[in-house]
């Protein structure tokens, strides 16, 4: 495990299925589309897409819907395979890639879901350590204390024996994202997380991820509607408008002094 | 026609032969139904149709065709090619080849009632397949189809009557044995009729019970 990994509790030299990452935090590009084209149907969703982002940035995909932010984040997750062009991350291909390829790459990215997608059949904390313990190797204790400590940053302490269904949307997205963070990954994906709670219970979710950006050099690429949450958490905002990035800068430049009439447009129907 | 208790006494100790043969029939054919027709689901969703085409084809066949057929056919077919086995366990294995084809149709269903959320969380966990498919598929899908197997289970039951016609002894058979000899067929069916409802009822009431308790 390199110094550099997020969330470094406990330095193991155990989380090894990452050994050969060596993720580089000094602001160098970890992420990059190149003429990425993807088409559902007639509908062409991302037409020769061109952009990267750096190590440790905390980046936000805005724009309408069907823009195709969340095809982005989806992509990154290889679930959906591009029709053209090229996706590279930390110097691996992740498309076009062989199967090995792809799951080396895979392991490097955690993705947070709309509908937090946790498995109902199992507990809390084996969401949680179900994932390392299979796929990265990590003996059962090992994984469970990465797990309580996740548990802990995100405030759920006590619900580690609590199945899903008995647990706030809110509480189910915390989890989620303890779960992404058990493996370790360089980068962060956040589709729409907020998007299906109660409107009482997104601060608490907002608050784990400020908290998350602060604490940690974790990659995040965020989908969402939370224009404030953007603004505070970003480093960089991408304006997405028919499968192209219009406009990118800092939230501040953004948010205030937009370039783009489209970009005026979204924003003051959004704000 | 007159009710005689005398018959039912005489009947009983056969029937308790009978119900124990039923019920070695029922269980041995549920639990083969439980295990192929999951192993049909799941080449059905083989990647190669040259594993699906043959699958399709074959369970097509068996749940097209008739239960008695199949029972004959196993019975007096197989042991021509040098293939015997007992009368008990040739039904056994008939009603489960027979169920299997209806178990595998509810397998599928229970499969792809599994949210595509789960398997795409599993991907984004990286989880292998066969991994994501023990530990995060079945599960569900089979918690959501335990009450449409138990149905079946009850359809089965009352099938193992026709085991009859392969000479195997179950209840039925046993009243039929009874009749023959003693020429009272009242009774010994009058029973078997009972035993039915008094398994069959109490079974169906328990699956309505579980279907409430794990189908959400």
């Amino acid at each position: 495990m390199s110094a550099d990994t997020p969330l470094m509790k406990e330095p193991d030299a155990n989380a090894g299925a990452d050994a050969n990452a060596n993720p580089p935090v000094d602001g160098s590009e970890l992420i990059r589309f190149e003429h990425v084209t993807k088409r559902f149907g007639t509908n062409t969703v991302l037409d020769g897409l061109d952009f990267c982002v750096d190590s440790g940035k905390h980046v936000t995909l805005i724009g309408p819907s069907g823009s195709g932010k969340t095809t982005i984040l989806r992509m990154l997750m290889t679930l959906v395979k591009p029709d053209e062009g090229t996706i590279t991350v930390a110097g691996e291909r992740l498309f076009p890639a062989n199967e090995q390829q792809i799951r080396d790459v895979r392991k490097k990215i955690g993705m947070v879901f709309q509908q937090f997608n946790l498995f109902p059949n199992m507990k809390v904390l084996r969401n949680i350590t179900e994932a390392p313990v299979t796929v990265l190797g990590l003996p059962k204790d090992e994984a469970e204390q990465r797990a309580r400590d996740l548990l802990e940053l995100v405030g759920l302490t006590d619900k580690a024996d609590a199945y899903p269904t008995q647990l706030s949307g809110g509480q189910q997205q915390r989890v989620a994202i303890a779960r992404a963070l058990a493996m370790r990954p360089q980068v962060l994906l956040l589709d729409e997380v907020t998007s299906a709670l109660d409107p009482e219970l997104v601060a608490g979710v907002l608050d784990v991820l400020r908290d998350i950006a602060r604490t940690t050099d974790i990659t995040m690429l965020c989908v969402t509607h939370e224009m404030n949450f953007a603004r505070d958490i970003s480093d960089q905002v991408l304006m997405f408008d028919s499968g192209r990035v219009i406009e990118s800068g800092s939230p501040e430049r953004i948010f205030s002094d937009p370039e783009h009439d489209r970009t005026r447009e979204f924003l003051s129907a959004v704000l | 026609m007159t009710w005689d208790w005398s018959a039912v006494g005489d009947f009983m100790p056969r029937f308790w032969d009978g119900l124990l043969v039923t019920l070695q029939a029922l269980v041995v054919g549920s639990l083969i139904s439980f295990a192929l027709g999951l192993v049909w689901a799941l080449l059905m969703r083989a990647p190669s149709r040259w594993v699906r085409w043959p699958v399709g084809m074959v369970t097509e066949f068996i749940r097209n065709t008739p239960l008695l057929v199949q029972l004959f056919f196993l019975f007096f077919v197989l042991p021509e090619w040098n293939i015997t086995f007992s009368a008990l366990t040739t039904g056994a294995i008939a009603l489960g080849l027979h169920y299997s084809t209806y178990t595998m149709q509810v397998y599928r269903a229970g499969i792809e009632a599994v949210p595509a959320g789960q398997w795409e969380a599993a991907t984004a966990l990286s989880l292998p397949v066969r991994r994501t498919w023990t530990a995060v598929v079945l599960p569900q899908a089979i918690r959501r189809v335990v009450p449409a197997l138990g149905n079946y289970v009850i359809a089965m039951l009352k099938d193992t009557p026709m085991l009859m016609t392969i000479t195997v002894l179950d209840m039925l058979g046993q009243a039929r044995l009874f009749s023959q000899q003693q020429f009272q067929f009242t009774e010994p069916l009058t029973v078997i009729g009972v035993a039915f409802i008094l398994i069959s009822y109490p079974a169906s009431l328990l699956i309505r019970a579980l279907e409430r308790r794990l189908v959400r």
